[in-house]
């Protein structure tokens, strides 16, 4: 009410001088309707030429810069501002990251490599022998030995069995072994390590073989590449032999022919194969990590996007037909506001999700990103509102109406442009925080439905490995961290390049 | 002020009962019940258990029920975990939660005051870009990646220590309490330090603050009976909303370290569709905010004497 007054004040002012004015004009008034140009010219001593028209001045007024227009002078405010310039920056490397990568780095992100579980991130390249694909493992018995022997031995009198050798070509898919029947044993144990093994340290037990006719062995638990012995104690009843056989095996990256094929078509048996990059590492399925951020980004910003820009439209809606219109549409409309506003937000939208609903099959995006509308069109719609009512009453827009201006257009050309910078600010903030309630939401298991990978999700599988392989849990974390960031501060620049009003104090 | 808090309360309850209603009708949207998910059952026997719950009876009649028993303060039977009540589950699992949460807001508005007044004061140096630049990054880092970082760190230094300096994970004595609650805290004293920074710096500009210093106040007495009684006051008013979003925030880190809050019950009883439990706890949850909020308005009105709770409020 303040903005009035002048204009109030100059009003009663000038009508106050009026009658003075007045009544000096009225002797004078007479005389020049008679004869015009003689008065003006013994009053003021103005001649006919002077209402001739003038040459046209040129360059004495105009402006000496072009003029800037909110936008522009925006623009130009948030361009010194440098920490938002970069984190535009990267928004911008993100979305690229997000649009053009795929196409770049073509691994498909759902494509496992069981001989690649939670790689670590490298960028040499693997090479890798393709063996046919084993017969399925039978243990041999040896012929002619009884399970239980006949005739025991005592432990200490057990031989160490003898040829122990291997029965194909070891890799770290399968390494079988055979030896030969010790007489008088009732089983075998088996034992891996490191090491050459010793007395009283083999290794690692891998299996005890109950019958001391099961003279061969398969071991795929955990295979690394890089060499291995294995050692073999006969056993009387579960108790061991001092003496031992071992063999040292060399275990060769390998993978079986069908896996190798799924990389590459042409790949044959015996042939050694350059593994795919993994220049991220793989994951605890052995899927690309680069691959599967790439992918879940695309959820990740699709929700950091979309669900802000809905509920800002909607906000925009609600407020602005709230604030124009007023009165009692306004009051129920901001009640209904206030009840939506004070449900607790990651509580409905964890009922909300369930309550939409995800079919088998889907990816669950769709109900996270109706709940999350549902749930903040609260904000915007406040904020439209108490920017209309506040331009409602200003002088432009009064003025505009006094003219003629119809309420759609008033909407249009006055309201709305202005009540955009606010809007574009409140969307920025609005972008990292929907991207958190994403990841949030996916992490404890309530967001996006498992095949589908989203940063969230992905953290989600990374911290139950995170102490034996950080990097399916860093990598992913990171890129939250980096993104939430960035729009963090191309928000606090954006304030202040649209508003300087609502500045920051810095 | 006594017509004030009624009508405040009055409005809460109203908010109550929208919540109540809006968790009715979303639960009863959600495809599927809980029922379905054990094994099959014959037809008497779902009819049966049907009928013990009151899920053969027409809906209105369910919303009905389901309000009478609540406005009593019953929230009924879990129907996952035999004959354990609603009531029970959060009587013995709220007060983890709470003491949690309660540790965390206390944690994060002492030192959002203290990292605040710490980076006004030294505005523009070192000491407050370091602060500034930490509160970008506690705004901007998720609370589980706190957590698990706190937990690694904690892990290496037990193994250094060779005994265990803190547990990294569980619940019991003070010493579970100590990092969860830190990184429950996190988040929300990021932000109170940048709130606290903003409102000091808005205030040294104020005349009472040069009138202070020209009749020769030491600068440490006009910081804290002038600039900290002033400038504390917009941190107290995001107290409410911080409970807030602390007491649902603590879902995540109270699965990281294994905590048996009411976080955990929830997210369980979502994933098993059990009605009652989910109704229950929204509602429960709800009304505690709802009140939260209420009584940090009224306690600002007490603290601020130029706030009039009566008056002006539109």
């Amino acid at each position: 009410m303040s903005t009035t007054s002048p204009t109030l004040s100059n009003a009663t002012h000038s009508s106050n001088s009026n009658p003075g004015g007045s009544s000096m004009n009225s002797s004078v008034n007479r005389s020049f309707f008679d004869n015009p140009k003689q008065v003006l010219e013994s009053l003021h001593g103005i001649t006919s030429d002077d209402f001739d028209l003038l040459a046209q001045e040129t360059g004495k007024v105009g402006l000496s810069r072009p003029s800037l227009s909110y936008w522009k002078d925006a623009w130009r405010r948030l361009k010194k501002n440098r920490q938002a310039i970069f984190s535009l920056y990267i928004v911008v490397g993100l979305v690229l990251f997000t649009l053009v990568g795929p196409s770049i780095w073509t691994t498909p992100p759902s494509l496992q490599t069981l001989g690649r579980v939670s790689e670590a991130p490298s960028l040499s390249i693997k090479t890798v022998r393709v063996l046919a694909e084993l017969p399925a493992w039978q243990p041999t018995l040896a012929e002619g030995v009884p399970a239980r022997p006949t005739a025991p031995v005592p432990a200490q009198d057990l031989k160490a069995p003898s040829q122990l050798k291997l029965m194909t070509e070891a890799s770290t898919l399968a390494v079988r072994l055979s030896w030969d029947a010790v007489p008088g044993a009732t089983g075998y144990r088996v034992y891996r390590g490191n090491y050459a093994p010793m007395q009283g340290s083999l290794g690692l037990p891998i299996a005890t073989l109950d019958g001391g006719n099961i003279v061969s062995i398969q071991d795929t638990f955990n295979l690394v590449p890089g060499s291995q012995h294995y050692g073999v104690v006969a056993l009387r009843d579960d108790e061991e032999s001092p003496n031992f056989a071992s063999l040292e095996v060399i275990l060769p990256e390998a993978m079986s022919l069908p896996e190798a094929l799924k990389i590459d078509p042409k790949a044959q048996a015996g042939q050694s194969l350059e593994m795919p990059l993994r220049p991220l590492g793989s994951d605890y399925l052995g899927r690309d990590l680069l691959a599967r951020l790439m992918s879940g980004a695309r959820v990740s910003l699709f929700i950091g996007f979309v669900a802000p820009f809905l509920s800002i439209l909607i906000g925009i809606l609600v407020g602005g037909i709230s604030g124009y219109f007023g009165g009692k549409t306004d009051a129920w409309i901001m009640r209904f506001t206030d009840f939506v506003l004070a449900l607790p937000f990651l509580l409905f939208m964890i009922l909300f999700k369930v309550a939409f609903g995800a079919g088998p099959g889907e990816d669950g995006i769709g109900p996270m990103l109706l709940a999350m509308v549902a749930l903040s069109w609260t904000g915007p719609a406040r904020l439209t509102r108490g920017q209309v009512l506040q331009l409602r009453e200003s002088e432009f827009v009064q003025a505009s109406r006094l003219l003629g201006a119809k309420p759609m257009y008033l909407i249009i050309r006055h309201l709305l442009p202005n009540t955009l910078g606010v809007i574009l600010v409140s969307l920025t903030f609005a972008i990292p925080s929907a991207i958190f309630t994403e990841a949030f939401l996916s992490f404890i298991g309530m967001g996006v439905v498992p095949p589908t990978p989203s940063w969230g999700s992905m953290c989600n599988d990374g911290i139950q490995t995170f102490l034996t392989h950080p990097h399916e849990f860093i990598f992913p974390a990171l890129l939250i961290s980096i993104t939430v960031l960035a729009f963090n501060l191309l928000g606090d620049g954006l304030r202040d390049a649209l508003d300087p009003k609502m500045r920051s104090v810095s | 002020m006594f017509s004030y808090i009624g009508k405040r309360l009055t409005a809460g309850l109203v908010t109550v009962f929208f919540i109540a209603s809006v968790t009715f009708a979303a639960m009863h949207i959600v495809p599927g019940d809980p029922l379905m998910g054990n094994k099959a059952m014959s037809p008497e026997i779902r009819a049966n258990l049907e009928h013990k719950y009151g899920l053969d009876r027409p809906v209105a009649e369910q919303y009905v029920r389901y309000l009478a028993n609540m406005a009593q303060g019953d929230f009924g039977i879990s129907f996952t975990q035999k004959n354990r009540t609603v009531n029970d589950i959060i009587v013995s699992h709220f007060p983890i939660s709470a003491i949690l949460g309660i540790l965390a807001v206390a944690f994060a508005a002492l030192g959002g005051i203290l990292y605040g007044s710490l980076a006004a004061l030294g505005r523009g140096k070192w000491s407050d870009r370091t602060i500034m630049f930490l509160v970008i990054l506690g705004v901007s880092v998720p609370s589980f990646v706190f957590a698990a970082l706190g937990q690694l760190s904690l892990t290496l230094i037990n193994k250094k220590a060779g005994f265990e300096v803190l547990p990294v994970g569980g619940w019991g004595t003070l010493s579970h309490m100590i990092l969860p609650a830190l990184v429950l805290g996190l988040g929300t004293m990021a932000f109170l330090t940048r709130l606290m920074r903003s409102a000091l710096l808005e205030i040294v500009h104020q005349d009472y603050i040069r009138t202070a210093k020209a009749k020769g106040l030491p600068p440490v007495r006009i910081f804290f009976s002038h600039q900290l009684r002033n400038a504390i006051l917009p941190v107290i008013t995001y107290l409410g909303p911080a409970i807030a979003t602390i007491t649902t925030g603590g879902f995540v880190v109270e699965s990281v370290f294994a905590i048996p809050g009411l976080g955990r019950y929830f997210v369980q009883a979502i994933q098993q569709l059990d009605y009652t439990v989910i109704m229950g706890l929204t509602v429960f949850y709800g009304a505690f905010l709802v009140f939260m909020v209420i009584t940090v308005d009224i306690v600002y009105g007490l603290v601020d004497p130029r706030i009039s709770v009566t008056k002006g409020k539109s």
